[in-house]
């Protein structure tokens, strides 16, 4: 019975800074889904004590948030079960990134969303570009936040649609000041984090840029071959007279803790090139360490990570790192193998060639993407 | 010298310190353009704007309207009814905006609606944009509206997805001058429908709805690519050296060696797949032989080619003189050819010109192609 009912489509507000109207715009859509007759409740809402925001709410039927007691103290979170018991057609949900507290069903607001999907009910959220996941660890090399609260890309690729909440930095840094944003404690902080101009441009950069990237990645769906011929036509470059070769990325990741950022990096260049996207690790064989060591367990804390975004994962066995990593590179038709930057040349670096290096003069028939940590720029502290 | 990229001179030039001033106070004369670009008719860029204007006028600015479109809807007439009007002229058939009045009128802010908007010959300016252009240099700062279709640098891909043409335009660097632009964005279904174009079928719907999208998504790279510019200059402005980028930016190491053919058509696939900017640079050594020179001249020649801004860099130093470069241009990605082997006294000196640059690329990445 419930496989039967259709999914409900999923809507983001996409902005780059809290301020720019997200919320607002939000709300404005659930008043255009009633008047168009539509059943339509709040299943979440941040006022953040802005007037013009919460002034909007009036007139829409609000679902109260549930209580949850963690460690002493009340918190507030959406309250799936009773949206899933009112049944409406569509359901407006604040702040996609939100981390739920402990105790509640779900770990992650997405993930009520999903279930919000699943049974048939329509939803508008709202998130800031800063959330997506593949742009972590940009965002954190230009403003020196490290966003926790992150959402995994193919969630946002599975709205029906994304659209962008746009307001110049001017205009928001404006807001700011007059106290439109946050109360002036908050603000003054918040203006030595995200706010700093060239970091708002550049966000405002990342939203605009993704939005354009998620809206190509929709139509590009519908009829691949004439619009990527198009595409390629407007770019000014001659038309590719046969199909262009799919790339096949494969992510050497190790205990090393860059392994995170190259596995977002990896992923993300394949989601632009369109290519079928691995994660590998390799246990050299006769490893003393069990899987209880530490080294096992950063292994497998990233190859999850890697799961969550979902990429194929495989633990490789071998006497040679390298050796394993290329012949089973050669085996799945790998086009590109990405690696992490080595850390410092070993005391033995000048004799002992590097993974990289070894890699490289094996790897005849492929390329190799090195990658670099993202090392932050700015004067601002991690919030 | 490469490294001239980044250092910047320690005691600016006097003559160079007195135009900046000059143009600093120029600018503070000027008055503010502000633009809401739409990528097609529908999408609510002129109720935006008078929005924009009710807003400022409310917060006690001196707000006029300086133009309006010919039909409007009720929201823009409500708009409309709060605020000062200031009537077009009809010249030769054709609306005008009344410059004269206006500067007469001498208001903080004027709104114009359809920025790209031809005069009659008679008028002393033949082009809308210029007319907004005479009222920001008397002070009046100015909120404008412009569909996409009539950038004059958009025009010819806009006419290619659209199957036609329009006449009138805007230059785009006239928008990049804009100190705000303000995407009015909206999902493609919501525009369906409206304007003279509007779908009969379902197939026209499904063809129609996919041509929005694609302006829709020119309009955003449009305004992300202002963006950047600005941003380049902000940090300019500050000093700030820029190591980083919300842009993809991808840069060729070019040798007279290297197998340069698959570097290219990867580097221009992945700019264009990114959106993002493709650059190649190589050394320019003095002491190539007539054969490095013709085949560098060869290799060179496919990076234009494949449409990348190509770079001739200083210095003793291969590695470094890349790296400089890269930094100052804010690259993501360095495509590099390896040979593979290395000699024995590369080995010694801490590897060859690539691994060298894989060291010490920090914040870059490195893609090695096997040559």
């Amino acid at each position: 019975m419930a496989e039967s009912v259709p999914r409900g489509r999923l809507k983001i507000l996409l902005g780059y800074a809290a301020g720019v109207g997200k919320t607002y715009k939000m709300l404005e859509e659930a008043h255009d889904l009633k008047r168009r007759g539509l059943d339509v409740v709040v299943g979440y809402f941040e006022p953040h004590g802005r007037k013009d925001t919460i002034a909007r709410l009036e007139g829409l039927e609000v679902i109260p948030r549930r209580r949850i007691e963690y460690r002493g103290v009340t918190f507030e979170e959406m309250d799936t079960e009773a949206i899933l018991r009112r049944r409406p057609q569509s359901c407006a949900v604040d702040e996609f990134a939100h981390t739920n507290v402990p105790g509640s069903e779900r770990a992650k607001r997405w993930e009520d969303v999903q279930v919000l999907l699943g049974e048939g009910i329509d939803v508008v959220t709202t998130m800031n570009v800063q959330h997506l996941e593949s742009l972590n660890d940009q965002v954190w090399q230009f403003s020196g936040v490290r966003v926790r609260e992150t959402i995994p890309d193919w969630v946002v690729q599975q709205a029906d649609q994304v659209v962008l909440v746009d307001l110049p930095p001017d205009a928001l840094l404006n807001r700011l000041k007059r106290g439109a944003v946050y109360s002036p404690e908050k603000a003054r902080i918040a203006a030595q984090n995200f706010f700093r101009e060239s970091t708002l441009a550049a966000l405002r950069e990342m939203a605009l840029r993704q939005t354009a990237h998620e809206v190509e990645g929709r139509y590009a769906l519908q009829e691949p071959e004439e619009l990527v011929a198009a595409e390629a036509r407007s770019a000014g470059a001659a038309e590719p007279a046969v199909a262009e070769t799919r790339d096949r990325i494969l992510i050497a990741v190790t205990a090393d803790p860059a392994s995170a950022a190259l596995i977002r990096r990896g992923k993300r260049v394949a989601d632009y090139l369109h290519a079928d996207c691995f994660v590998a690790f390799v246990h050299p064989r006769g490893d003393p360490a069990d899987s209880a060591s530490e080294e096992r367990k950063a292994v497998e804390k990233h190859l999850n990570f890697a799961r969550s975004l979902r990429i194929e994962t495989r633990v490789l066995e071998g006497e040679d790192v390298a050796e394993t990593l290329v012949d089973f590179a050669r085996l799945n038709r790998i086009t590109q193998v990405f690696l992490a930057r080595p850390r410092k040349p070993s005391r033995l670096g000048l004799l002992r060639p590097s993974l990289v290096q070894q890699i490289v003069r094996l790897a005849r028939d492929m390329q190799v993407t090195v990658v670099a940590e993202r090392h932050r720029s700015g004067t601002a502290s991690a919030a | 010298m490469a490294q001239n990229l980044v250092l910047r001179p320690e005691r600016p030039d006097p003559d160079e310190l007195l135009r900046k001033v000059m143009a600093e106070e120029a600018r503070e004369r000027r008055g503010k353009l502000k633009v809401f670009l739409g990528y097609a008719s529908g999408v609510g860029k002129s109720v935006r704007m008078l929005d924009e204007g009710r807003r400022r006028h409310e917060r006690g600015a001196d707000v006029v309207v300086g133009a309006t479109q010919l039909e409007s809807t009720p929201e823009v007439r409500a708009l409309l009814d709060k605020l000062e009007v200031i009537p077009l002229r009809i010249i030769d058939g054709v609306s005008v905006m009344d410059v004269d009045a206006i500067l007469r009128r001498q208001p903080q802010v004027c709104l114009v609606d359809g920025l790209a908007h031809d005069n009659p010959p008679c008028c002393r300016n033949r082009y809308r944009w210029q007319d907004v252009d005479e009222l920001l240099d008397n002070g009046i700062s100015v909120i404008a509206s412009v569909n996409l279709q009539y950038i004059e640098e958009q025009r010819a891909q806009v006419a290619q997805i659209r199957g036609r043409e329009v006449q009138e335009s805007v230059p785009q660097a006239f928008l990049g001058r804009a100190a705000e632009i303000e995407v009015v964005d909206a999902p493609p279904e919501s525009c369906l429908g409206c304007g003279p174009d509007g779908p009969s079928g379902e197939t026209d719907r499904l063809r129609r709805g996919q041509q929005l999208a694609q302006l829709r998504e020119i309009a955003l790279l449009l305004a992300a690519d202002v963006v950047d510019h600005q941003l380049e200059r902000y940090l300019q402005e500050h000093g700030m050296e820029q190591i980083w980028s919300a842009n993809e930016r991808f840069l060729v190491w070019i040798t007279p060696y290297a197998d340069v053919g698959p570097m290219v058509d990867s580097g221009s696939r992945n700019a264009r797949r990114f959106h993002g900017d493709l650059l190649a640079a190589y050394l320019a050594r003095p002491d190539l032989t007539p054969a490095e020179r013709a085949a560098l001249g060869r290799n060179l020649k496919l990076a234009r080619d494949a449409g990348a801004e190509v770079h001739a860099l200083d210095g003793d130093d291969p590695a470094e003189a890349l790296l400089t470069f890269a930094r100052s241009r804010g690259v993501t990605q360095i495509f590099a050819g390896h040979g593979g082997r290395q000699n024995w006294w590369e080995r010694t000196l801490g590897g060859g010109p690539i691994d060298r640059v894989i060291r010490d690329a920090e914040g870059i990445d490195v893609r090695v192609f096997p040559q």
